[in-house]
């Protein structure tokens, strides 16, 4: 599955136009975590629990997304975005969505963001 | 007697760690921006007419910040006169080049040279007492290409 945030991929025709996928996840902070994050509200700094939490339920949203395009049968997902909302006190929802999409299969490759090429 | 005695602690606390932390991060914010220099970013929506190869992948970058009571407090001064909350300012800019970096790093594993269609998203996760700023997370993204 290919997943960009741009309208088209260069060099790559889209065959088929398949309508918007969505994913989306609420979370919750664990209260060991909350009562952490109140003693770094005195020092400062990165909160790293919550920079995990955030990315983890980032990827969950994604993979739903990424589930839905597949049961429709798209290869790629164009134009995605992300969205943060704070639903309630200390829950966020974080949702992604974008456009699914059929692209033209790339010359003899079946995956193509299998291996990056470099040259 | 003892709540102003627990306050200059916590000011100095604040002001102490708060301090030495920020000025290490922008040490390491500038090391790193200089080893990935070469990844050059993009606002606009369309690649435009150069050679690239490979397809595009999604890169992203995540950072949770927070601010020290000392910052939490000189801005609570500073809300009574109003003006520039310098204090604020410098953490959200240390949070967003954190989070281009994470992404910059991220397309560098992926081999990539360019990262186009960047979008920046910056949400207040939790608030802190007395609706004082919580922690902040930003999050920037875009398209990598090689």
């Amino acid at each position: 599955m290919l997943l960009s945030n741009m309208e088209i991929i260069p060099q790559r025709k889209i065959n088929k136009h398949l309508g918007l996928v969505q994913g989306s996840t609420v979370r919750a902070k664990h209260v060991g975590k909350d009562i952490l994050a109140g003693f770094k509200n005195i020092l400062g700094g990165e909160l790293v629990a919550y920079t995990e939490l955030m990315t983890e339920a980032r990827d969950e949203a994604t993979q739903r997304m990424v589930e839905q395009a597949e049961s429709i049968g798209a290869n790629a997902v164009l134009n995605v975005r992300f969205a943060t909302s704070s639903v309630a006190q200390g829950a966020a929802e974080l949702f992604a969505y974008g456009t699914a999409v059929v692209l033209e299969p790339e010359r003899g490759v079946s995956e193509p963001t299998a291996t990056p090429t470099s040259e | 007697m003892i709540e102003i005695i627990v306050l200059l602690i916590l000011l100095i606390l604040g002001y102490g760690f708060g301090s030495y932390r920020e000025k290490r991060h922008y040490q390491s914010i500038l090391e790193r921006e200089e080893q990935l220099r070469h990844i050059m970013l993009f606002e606009s929506r369309f690649p435009p007419d150069i050679k690239t190869s490979g397809d595009a992948q999604l890169v992203q970058g995540n950072v949770v910040i927070s601010a020290d009571y000392f910052k939490i407090f000189v801005a609570g001064l500073r809300k009574l006169v109003g003006g520039r909350l310098r204090s604020y300012e410098s953490l959200l800019d240390r949070g967003r080049r954190e989070a281009i970096l994470r992404m910059k790093e991220q397309a560098n594993k992926a081999g990539a040279s360019k990262i186009f269609n960047v979008k920046f998203e910056t949400s207040s996760i939790s608030k802190g007492e007395q609706n004082t700023l919580g922690s902040i997370e930003v999050l920037v993204y875009g398209s990598a290409l090689s």
